[in-house]
Formats: structure tokens, sequence, C-alpha cells
């Protein structure tokens, strides 16, 4: 398969009067043609600016990229005019967030939204007719009559349906979805991730999928990427992490969260906190609340090293876990 | 005896439009609800937005009114109490809330937060005596007793939910209603305060409402389960039951789309129809007939199914349940 994203070595500082605090240190990772990968983390561990570096989506400053290439088509991103950025935008990758109601401009009719996309990439197609189809697409009922809506009078899943209407009217190569169900209930959860894997199949696209949730990822990724203090500490296929995870954040981060079904044990809490941006440890950043943790870890950064045929983990005993 | 006794509890808000807010009809946000909860004891409350979970649990603690029933605890109705009556009666009671950010007031310490439960209901003779409880508190939900002298925006999310349940505890309360107590915190952080309010519960033998809409959650720290749908209540038994061998076709849909973390696992998800229809109008009959998988019509859009004992201790509201 032919790759269509790769990121080498990315690097994002942020900016705070005489600080810079590392958001993003080091990350590479590849999407090739037609996968889905996902990344996983907790909150403040730099899975989303990495996702929205790749359309340059983090305003510079206060952002700043000492470091790194992301190679989207075999070209540059970090070093694109305005309008080269302004074509890939929507043309070659597309954005699905988290909050449809925050991402939805609450003046405008959801079918002229829809439309403002054509007509910037495929003006030809800038129809009624073409809305409307798309909106089927996304299994919104009688779209007819939708096309004139306020997201107001939609609710959440709908609006959702909306935003990725939106996302695939410009034909995009990579849809980047950034936690796209989590402000949904389970129920439409799971509406949206087979809608998800459905146009996926359909279209061939790639899948860069940014979520919190383990039991998403076996349902949707086939690799997948693990993020702690703004690097990767583990990379897989994701279900052989599901099954054997080798890191121990994510071992951890699997063992703490309850399954449904499973006998009654306490639960194994990871102890302390994620350490904040600019406060990450000298060592191995996770090396504070590691249980098997050992002196060395304290000083020295492990490097991402390939274990295993395609698994790659970020561990300074990475070898005999 | 039952520590808590609700009956028949339906709270209504009136929906108003117009100049002269005329009421245009109401929102059944709970609608003849009937539970009970053993002291010591958890009972899970899930269900999606809207469902009328968080209202339910805040009309236990009088924070919203309810429109009609009786909510008995220990025995005495304390629907229709105000005023110093109530007060007096919450000291039993007591709430933990969704949000550690918006729940805690960011221009008091620590210690004047949990101090200030303290002194309403006078637990403490003196100033020292008033400084140690604070310090126990503080050590049970696993804190540093400095930590008193500092403000909420010094803590992080876990510390600052830990800083509502010391709160909560103050008062030494046989009843906690915890809405949506980790639904706030980092994946890694949320196993953490689970494993503190069920070492509580084993050391002061405090009964809980847990309320939450992550079905494995629940499940891990509830006794019993109850799934809640536009304000009714559709099925309550054992958690390991209606996880297990769920009689509603509603928490079947549920728990089948719960996202897996085993990759063979074997379960099948059953991709529900449509969205929660609003509480405001919702379809007669059987309030989830549009959206079930094996409604039969006219049955199910004429005849509102009962709450009914299917097997010993497993309640489910569907006519072909069992």
């Amino acid at each position: 398969m032919a790759t269509l994203l790769e990121i080498k070595n990315l690097k994002l500082d942020f900016i705070a009067g005489e600080r810079r605090l590392r958001a993003v240190d080091d990350v590479s990772f590849t999407i090739a043609a037609g996968e889905t990968v996902c990344l996983v983390g907790e909150s403040g561990c730099g899975k989303s600016v990495t996702a929205l570096s790749i359309a340059r989506l983090v305003p510079t400053p206060p952002a700043n990229y000492p470091g790194g290439e992301i190679f989207l088509n075999g070209r540059d991103v970090l070093k694109m005019s305005k309008q080269e950025l302004r074509d890939i935008r929507g043309g070659v990758v597309s954005y699905v967030f988290q909050d449809p109601n925050a991402s939805l401009n609450p003046v405008f009719r959801v079918g002229t939204q829809i439309k403002e996309s054509l007509k910037l990439h495929r003006p030809e197609k800038a129809t009624d007719a073409e809305v409307i189809r798309l909106l089927k697409l996304v299994g919104i009922p009688a779209p007819e009559s939708r096309i004139k809506d306020y997201p107001h009078q939609m609710s959440g899943g709908m609006q959702q349906r909306v935003m990725i209407a939106m996302a695939l009217a410009s034909e995009p190569k990579l849809l980047v979805a950034d936690e796209p169900t989590t402000a949904l209930d389970v129920t439409i959860q799971a509406q949206i991730l087979e809608l998800l894997l459905d146009l996926k199949k359909r279209f061939g696209m790639s899948v860069l999928l940014i979520t919190h949730n383990l039991g998403i990822v076996g349902d949707m990724a086939d690799r997948v990427a693990v993020m702690y203090a703004g690097q990767i500490v583990e990379l897989a296929p994701a279900l052989d992490l599901l099954r054997r995870p080798l890191h121990p954040y994510t071992k951890a981060l699997m063992n703490s969260v309850p399954k449904l079904g499973a006998k009654h044990q306490r639960l194994a809490a990871i102890g302390g906190n994620v350490p904040s941006l600019g406060n990450f440890p000298p060592g191995c950043r996770f090396f504070p609340r590691c249980p098997s943790a050992q002196p060395e870890c304290a000083n020295t950064m492990p490097q991402l090293v390939e274990v295993e045929p395609n698994r790659w983990v970020r561990c300074l005993y990475a070898n005999s876990l | 005896m039952n520590l808590l006794e609700v009956k028949n509890l339906r709270v209504h808000f009136p929906v108003k439009h117009g100049l002269f807010s005329r009421v245009k009809g109401h929102v059944k946000a709970v609608d003849d609800v009937s539970f009970a909860i053993q002291p010591g004891e958890t009972l899970g409350l899930v269900g999606e937005s809207g469902c009328g979970k968080t209202t339910l649990g805040r009309a236990i603690v009088k924070l919203v009114e309810p429109t009609a029933g009786s909510i008995l605890f220990e025995g005495e109705n304390i629907a229709n109490l105000d005023g110093r009556e109530l007060r007096r009666r919450r000291r039993k009671f007591q709430m933990i809330f969704q949000d550690p950010y918006g729940s805690l007031n960011p221009r008091m310490t620590v210690g004047q937060i949990i101090g200030e439960a303290i002194d309403i209901h006078h637990l403490a003779a003196d100033e020292a005596a008033r400084r140690d409880r604070i310090v126990d508190l503080l050590k049970a939900v696993g804190l540093d007793p400095s930590h008193a002298q500092r403000y909420p925006h010094e803590f992080s999310g876990g510390q600052r939910q830990r800083i509502g349940i010391a709160r909560a505890l103050a008062v030494e309360p046989q009843l906690i209603v915890c809405d949506e107590p980790v639904s706030a915190l980092d994946v890694s952080v949320q196993a953490q305060i689970i494993n503190l309010l069920q070492d509580l519960q084993a050391q002061r033998g405090i009964a809980y409402l847990f309320i939450a809409h992550d079905l494995a959650v629940v499940e891990h720290i509830s006794r019993r389960v109850m799934v809640m749908y536009l304000g009714k209540v559709v099925e309550l038994g054992e958690a390991r039951e209606v996880i297990s061998a769920p009689k509603h076709p509603y928490t079947q849909a549920l728990i089948s789309a719960v996202p897996e973390v085993d990759p063979d696992s074997k379960r099948k998800r059953i991709v529900l129809p449509g969205d929660v229809p609003s509480p405001i109008d919702p379809p007669k009959g059987c309030p989830f007939h549009p959206r079930c998988p094996i409604a039969q019509l006219p049955r199910c859009q004429a005849e509102v199914p009962e709450l009914r004992e299917v097997t010993p201790g497993h309640w489910a509201s569907c006519h072909f349940a069992k």
C-alpha cells in the first residue's frame, strides 16, 4: 500500500512568555492509503495537536515547529505556502471534531454550510442535489427537508452526521476524526462508528481516529499509536496491542478500566496524575507512575524501538517485558 | 429496613412560551419512578442524556422540588419538607457532582469548603476539634493535611473530586448521590476515584446512588442496577443479571453498544435507529417502541407496559420480557 501520510520526528512547542513548552516530542508514524490508525491517549498527551498539525491548523504563534516533517501525499506540509495549505485543507485532509454543536455555524442552514465546502473543492458539484446525496450518504432521514434546518434544530448525533457529510463533500483522501463520538450517547456513538466504517469501506479513505477509549480501537483501527506526555510510547497493529500490550503504560491503561461482565475485582488504578505540559520528568516520562520502573528510568529517556516486527515500544526494558 | 424508599416520584418542568409565559406543556423528566436503597448498598443508575437520571438524583437530595410522590428517608417522608427541617435531615444525605471544577467555590480554601459543612451542622465543639476533623477527612480521601490551606485551582481534576468527596463525608451521611463522579476525569484517574468510593463504603457503610452513563463502571461498583429511558425505569435488578441477561430490549441495545476492549469478543452490536424522542412529547404507549427492534404494533403503541417482576428480583417494563 502506498503511504499517504508520513510524520517524521515531529516536534511542536507552545511559547508562553519566556518558556517553550514542548507538547509534541519526536512523533513519527505513517498512514497508508485506506488504512485506519488510532491515536490513543489521555487529555494533554498531544494527540489532538499532532492531528491538527497535519493541515497546519495550530496557530503559529503561540505554536512553533522546531523540527520534523509531515509528508502528505509526498509534500511537506510544514513548508507549504498559504495557498497550498488552503488547497489541502478539505481537499486532501478533512476534519470531524468532538463537539458538532460548536463546529457548525449556528446562523447558517446546514445545507448552505455543506455547499460552501463543495464550492471550494468541487465547484461544479455545488448544487442542492449533491448536498442531498451527501446527507443521504451519512444516513439523515428526509434530507430534502433537512437541508433547510439550522444546526440547533438537529440532535447531537444528526449534527455529527452533518459534520461528516461536510468533511466528505470534498472527497478527501484522509479523514481526521478527533474524538468524534465522545460527546454522544452510547447508542448514538454506535451509529456514528458504524457509519464511519461503512464510508471508509465504500470510499477507501484513510482515517486517523483520535480517542481516549480503548474499546473503540478494536472495532475501528488497523494500527494504534498510544501517546503519553507528548510522545508515542507504543505503536502496533490494533489487535496485537489489545491482545498483548507491551508498554507498561498501555498495560496499566487497559487494566484500569472496568470491563463489562468481568469479575468484580479491585481496579488496578495508576497512581499519581498525568504530568502537565512543561513538567515532564527528565527520563522516561511514565517513570513516576510506572509499576515496573527501575532506577535507570529516572534519567535515561528511552527511544521508540521495534521490539518485534511492526511493534514499536518506548521503554528501556522493552525486551524484558 | 430500607434506607431510602422512593414511591411514584414525578418531577415535571413546565415549558413556558410567549409574552405572558403561558405554560405550553411539561417535560416529564421523572415520571412515576419507584425504588428502594438498603443501608450500605450501591444502586447504579444508567441511561442516556435527557433520560432524567440527574433530575432523579437531585430530587432525592431535594435540590429540585418533586411534583408528586414521596421520598421516604428512614421511613420519614422528606418530599414536602423545607427550611430548617430539611437542613437538619440533609446531614444524612449528600451529593457528589460531575464537574469537579464547577462544584467547588474558587474563592474558598479547601479547609473552608470542608469546614463549612461542619459549621452548618455544628459538628465540632471548638476550633481544634474542627481542624482535627478536616485533617482526618483529607487523609480519608487520600489528600495531604497541608492541602487545607490551598485553593481549588491548585489541584488536578482527580484531586478536586477527592475534595468534593471529603466535603460530602464531613457530615457523616448515610447516603451519597454520586452524579457522574468520574466521567470528567482522565481514564487513568477514574480507577483511583472508584476505588476510593468503594473503600469508603467498606469502612463507613455509606449507601450510594451511583449515576453514570458508562455501563462498565456502573456494573463494577453497583450491587443492583436501574436503567432509565425517557423519565421511566425500564429495568431494575442485580447488576450481574442485568448486564449478563438483560430483559428489556433497550438495555440489550445499550449493553451491546458499549465498545469493547477485548478484540476476540463475540458480542454483536445492536444499532438502534433514530434518536431519543423529546420528553415534552414522548411516544404513546411504550416510550421505547419507535426505536425498539422487537416492537409489535398495535400493542406497543397502545399499552404502556408496567414495570413487573419478570424473575425474582429482576424487573422490566416490556410486554414481551420473560
